[in-house]
């Protein structure tokens, strides 16, 4: 106790406030409303009236906020005749498809990576292990070439299926199984509970936070994709929203300023709700976490 | 790993018992390994394989041994001058340096209140989940190249420049603009993990090591802050070598084009599209991806050397 009271300024995480913790906010205050101004101002930018998006000089906040720029994005059905409801409606299914699928199979191999004794087990895990640093961008062209080859190119699966096993999220889900106690698994299996009533009973409850982390990755992973509705849907109507806004905001007409700003704003919320609904979920997560 | 539990029991129960695991863990496994091998492993192998090859989409693919490689590395210019060290740059800077970056974030976070902790990490991490549509909007809008854009309007505001810049068409720009956005855009699940790592030390540990001896808030970090978070430490860093590598449509987003101005902001990944979507050449596009998995492992190897466990095996 004499010690902490030399430490109190150095110490993590404190608990109150201290003069020594001022030069901490002298530069994380500052760096912390640069990182966020740029979002506030698209943001302002998605409900400026035209007068103001060219306004001289070019200001960040919105004086006369108007909705105009969201009507016209939904009323707008481009050159190809798909309204923007389309696209949002296909986002929001593949996503909604995505996330649930991907958190049944990542939470059941990572109780089979966990829980269970097989052969090349640790092999197996050492490869997803390495796929943490699989950069897709790298392989589209061979991604291109299977989806093409296995009859998924302008399916919905091509969408969903490549973006399924992620070992990011696998590795996360099987570290908190990880510290699940096998006597508890093992007393299920005396009472005669099968491992999808493991699973449902025990597993899942006990790996919540990672699952919501895995669901927070793969819902970003998702409702930011381009790459199946650029490379393997040829069908207008079965692409998604971030493909279309990223279409609308690339081709830079003068009335698409606004426009692209409101995409970008209806982009980003999901994003920002899930994370802000996870957060202490994702930092409880994250404490547990590491390769080691 | 594997066989923590596993003793030399040979009696024909546990044989059985072992048996039945193996047919239910192979079940289990199933799906998450059909779509790891059929989107993970089977692409790379694909692109290893294609990048031996001449292949334009329309014919069969025809054996074309070493050859595409050594176009790439003697024949191809713009690789060679360009987005090779443009990769390399961007990389170094973008990949360690936005690392370091973040772990220092997280340092300084670690040491304030619980509240506005909270507040100014959402506020860094933002960045990192807004996708390119947004980022791309953004950075457009402040860099635009007449007198309307935000940085430009500034620096005439401030008499620094007479006559607007054209900063993401301007080769001298591009690249610098690009690491600038990346960086910004880069503190990402890998800094949350730091930030959780750093508050997760055991405080008996500082000190016990003042006790001892130590002197400054520099020998803390040293032996005991990193030591105390090596497996956060090497999450971090994996995280920001694929971050780096990922941003690759960073200079074609906001340039508006492929090949970038100059080939200032090429990137080793719009080498790729560049040749395998725009021009059919997928063998030479493979042994691109070949190289670029090559660059991503050689980064992940020295991660691994510097935070990595000795004995384990990646």
């Amino acid at each position: 106790m004499v010690y902490m009271a030399r430490y109190q300024g150095n110490k993590m995480n404190p608990k109150r406030f201290s003069v020594s913790q001022i030069k901490f906010y002298i530069i994380l205050i500052p760096l912390g409303i640069f990182m966020i101004l740029p979002v506030v101002m698209v943001i302002n930018k998605a409900f400026k009236p035209l007068g103001e998006l060219f306004a001289f000089p070019p200001t960040i906040f919105v004086r006369e906020p108007t909705l105009k720029n969201f009507r016209d994005l939904f009323t707008l059905s481009g050159t190809t005749g798909v309204p923007m409801t389309r696209y949002l409606f296909n986002s929001i299914m593949i996503s909604i498809f995505t996330v649930v699928i991907n958190v049944i199979i990542t939470i059941s191999a990572a109780y089979a990576f966990s829980k269970k004794k097989f052969r090349l087990k640790g092999a197996l895990f050492n490869i997803n292990q390495m796929a943490l640093m699989f950069v897709a961008t790298a392989v589209s062209v061979p991604r291109y070439i299977v989806i093409v080859r296995t009859g998924l190119i302008n399916t919905w699966l091509a969408h969903i299926l490549p973006l399924i096993a992620m070992p990011v999220g696998l590795f996360l889900v099987k570290q908190f199984v990880d510290q699940i106690p096998n006597a508890l698994i093992e007393a299920a299996v005396m009472d005669g509970a099968k491992d999808l009533k493991i699973i449902q009973k025990i597993i899942i409850p006990l790996t919540r936070p990672a699952l919501a982390t895995s669901i927070v990755l793969t819902f970003q992973s998702v409702w930011n994709a381009t790459e199946a509705s650029n490379n393997f849907i040829t069908n207008d109507t079965m692409k998604t929203l971030a493909f279309y806004l990223n279409s609308l905001s690339t081709n830079n007409a003068i009335a698409a300023e606004g426009m692209a700003a409101a995409a970008s704003v209806i982009l980003f919320l999901p994003n920002l709700i899930i994370f802000i609904l996870m957060n202490s979920q994702v930092m409880n997560t994250m404490a547990h976490s590491g390769i080691k | 790993m594997a066989n923590r539990n596993a003793r030399p029991n040979q009696s024909k129960k546990y044989k059985l018992r072992f048996q039945r695991e193996s047919i239910q863990a192979f079940l289990l496994l199933l799906p998450y390994g059909l779509l790891f091998f059929t989107f993970i492993a089977i692409p790379i192998a694909v692109a290893i394989g294609l990048s031996f090859t001449y292949f334009d989409v329309i014919n069969k693919p025809t054996f074309a041994g070493f050859s595409n490689y050594i176009v790439l590395l003697t024949q191809d210019e713009a690789f060679l001058k360009f987005v090779l060290p443009n990769t390399f740059k961007y990389a170094f800077i973008v990949g360690p340096g936005g690392y370091v970056l973040s772990f220092l974030l997280a340092w300084m976070l670690a040491q304030i209140q619980k509240v506005p902790r909270t507040i100014l990490s959402l506020a860094i991490y933002t960045p990192s989940m807004l996708g390119n549509v947004f980022i791309g909007v953004i950075w457009k809008s402040v860099f635009s190249g007449d007198q309307s854009g935000i940085f430009n309007h500034l620096l005439m505001k401030l008499d620094i420049i007479d006559q607007p810049i054209m900063f993401l068409l301007s080769p001298d720009y591009l690249m610098n603009i690009m690491i600038f956005v990346s960086l910004w855009s880069s503190m990402g699940i890998g800094f949350l993990a730091m930030v959780s790592g750093i508050l997760n030390i055991d405080e008996q540990l500082y000190e016990a090591a003042y006790v001892d001896g130590m002197k400054n808030r520099f020998q803390e970090i040293i032996y005991i802050t990193i030591p105390s978070m090596k497996p956060q430490m090497l999450f971090g860093a994996v995280m920001s070598i694929v971050n780096a590598f990922n941003m690759g449509w960073i200079g074609v987003t906001l340039s508006g084009m492929n090949p970038t101005p100059g080939l200032a902001g090429q990137l080793i990944t719009n080498h790729i599209d560049d040749y395998g979507f725009l021009r059919y050449e997928m063998g030479y596009a493979a042994a691109v991806s070949v190289v670029l998995l090559l660059i991503v492992t050689m980064f992940s190897k020295v991660a691994h050397g510097l935070f990595g466990e000795k004995d384990e095996l990646v």
